[in-house]
């Protein structure tokens, strides 16, 4: 991608599941990557579990918007299950990408571009889990550095520095599997 | 350079580290918190060596550090919102004694009803207390003004507390790219405090008692406007200088965006001037108007200077203001009117009350309200209504 317009993505999660760190680790490795970007956490009722949002956008030069995201070329969701509660298409651009954590493709309305990775599957593989809850925030900044066409180094780099020890090197390798095993289909 | 993804909040913190302040005091309030949580954790590391003073309210957080202050050291706090409001009484005592403390203000919306998102009604409710008042369009200029603004209200030209005023969650919470300067330049820039008078045990002084002629007291009150009046000055300086070390400008009392050729103007504080520069790019490049964009860093002092300067041969001006004076308009539209009067400046000026509450405002939005502007003024040579309520595009 080149960047020239401003690229807007939409996190979809859950109370807990770690979107706005996730969106943070995104910036950081744009910024490793030449690229400037914007982590924007939203707030309202949060509670464990509860759907919740947050916003990124990337841009080849500093970003100046400061009005909120309503047409996103982007869309991530870590939990498949929240598709059933909320819209997580409103505004999705035409042509825009729909990244799910998920086993299998799902269906999703044509004229977009749908991925998907098994973020569980990765994260168990590592055994990271917290209060039985699987990490998937990590693999899908990952998968989702694939999409958007940064390296992966950026991104492991990235997720070192945020969390130390063998817990970073952890997700660091599990963020790489995710960016190797995503699957896209038009 | 060493460029850094932070928070506002947190370049706010980094800037209260490298200006080695000794006191902080505060009391945790929605969306502030974080600039204090940072900072204790900062004390606890050992990367600042300071003190947190835990108080149980915003009276006695700036009571507190207004101690400290008067003790001959540089201090820090921060609030927001109801908290700002709390403290009130206290922020008249502090101007009026002539400390010099830099607080934080992430500017949030007052109630009723309950809401956390960002308006400017909570710092334009202190515009008459006497402290320098700052508004900063991105978390850059958030780390860089809030060491500044150190240097400014410490200057013995000025004397006067000042508040660095940022948008609460838009760039309080949202995360970017900041370059953090090294410690010795911010070290060269940023010399150590010095004040007049120095409250230590065993040499008592009083201060704010009774005047036995109220005159003192008028005079005072006088002082304070005439210091405010030589802060502009000091703030043109401060920002001089801190291109000459650090190579980096915002401008001084105001930046003007695309104004050498500019016929209209827009103007605003805070971090939806970000918006109004996509805006003024926009209307330029598609519709090919003259429009240029004036940002009031500083609306105290205000710059009532720079805004007689651009607006003296304009056709119009547009003030976008994020709170309002009930029944006379937005207090960035009144100080541009009552600068372009004081001048006999006679440029007609619309007033826009927008994004109030936190409701968001888009780019094409401000140039929808600016096309709709230039056609009624380029018509009648005047606005049809001088007050316009706008809530956004859908």
């Amino acid at each position: 991608m080149v960047y020239d317009e401003v690229v807007e993505i939409r996190f979809h999660g859950r109370g807990g599941q770690g979107v706005v760190t996730a969106a943070n680790v995104l910036v950081d490795a744009l910024l490793k990557a030449g690229l400037y970007g914007q982590a924007i956490p939203f707030f309202g009722a949060e509670r464990r579990g509860a759907p919740v949002v947050a916003y990124a956008r990337v841009s080849k030069k500093p970003i100046r918007t400061r009005s909120s995201i309503k047409s996103p070329s982007v869309v991530v969701v870590l939990d498949s299950k929240l598709s059933e509660l909320v819209n997580v298409l409103e505004g999705l651009k035409p042509g825009g990408v729909i990244l799910i954590n998920s086993p299998e493709k799902l269906d999703i309305k044509k004229g977009f571009k749908t991925c998907y990775v098994d973020a569980v599957k990765i994260a168990l593989r590592h055994n990271l889990m917290l209060s039985g809850w699987a990490l998937v925030n990590m693999p899908i900044v990952g998968a989702l550095a694939r999409i958007l066409e940064v390296p992966i180094e950026a991104v492991e780099n990235s997720i070192r520095e945020r969390m130390e020890g063998k817990i970073g090197e952890l997700n660091a390798i599990a963020a790489r599997e995710a960016y190797n095993e995503v699957v896209c289909v038009e | 350079m060493a460029l850094k993804t932070l928070t506002g909040n947190y370049a706010i913190a980094t800037a209260v580290k490298l200006a080695r302040v000794k006191v902080i005091s505060a009391y945790p309030i929605t969306p502030q918190t974080t600039i204090v949580e940072k900072l204790s954790e900062m004390i606890e590391l050992g990367e600042l060596e300071a003190d947190m003073i835990r108080v149980e309210s915003e009276h006695s957080a700036l009571a507190a550090v207004y101690g400290a202050a008067s003790g001959g050291v540089r201090s820090f706090t921060a609030t927001s919102s109801h908290g700002l409001l709390y403290m009130h009484e206290m922020l008249w005592w502090v101007a009026g004694a002539r400390i010099p403390i830099v607080m934080a203000v992430v500017s949030r919306t007052i109630g009723p009803p309950w809401n956390i998102w960002t308006d400017h009604s909570d710092v334009m409710d202190h515009r008459d207390t006497g402290w320098l008042i700052t508004f900063v369009e991105n978390n850059q200029e958030a780390l860089d003004e809030t060491i500044k603004l150190f240097r400014i209200t410490e200057d013995k030209r000025v004397y006067l507390p000042g508040i660095v005023a940022l948008d609460a969650f838009i760039l309080s919470h949202t995360t970017e790219p900041v370059d953090v300067p090294d410690q010795s330049l911010v070290d060269a820039f940023l010399p150590p405090r010095e004040q007049p008078y120095v409250f230590r045990a065993g040499n008592p002084l009083v201060l704010g008692n009774i005047p036995r002629d109220l005159k003192w007291n008028m005079r005072m009150r006088e002082d304070v406007h005439k210091a405010m009046e030589r802060a502009k000055k000091v703030i043109e300086e401060a920002d001089h200088l801190w291109e000459k070390i650090v190579g980096r400008r915002h401008g001084g009392l105001t930046e003007c965006y695309r104004c050498e050729d500019a016929k209209h103007f827009m103007i605003g504080v805070g971090a939806w001037v970000g918006d109004m520069k996509e805006a003024v790019d926009y209307l330029r490049d598609r519709f090919g108007l003259r429009v240029g964009l004036i940002k009031v860093r500083y609306f105290r002092p205000f710059p009532s200077e720079d805004i007689i300067k651009w607006l003296n041969n304009a056709a119009s001006a547009v003030v976008f203001d994020r709170s309002i004076s009930p029944s006379v308009g937005g207090p960035v539209f009144i100080e541009v009117l009552a600068s372009l009067a004081s001048a006999g400046v006679r440029t007609p000026v619309r007033g826009v009350i927008a994004g109030l509450a936190g409701v968001d405002v888009t780019h094409e939005d401000l140039a929808n309200v600016m096309l709709t502007s230039i056609s009624e003024v380029e018509e009648l040579g005047a606005f049809k209504q001088n007050v316009l309520w706008f809530y956004g595009g859908e």
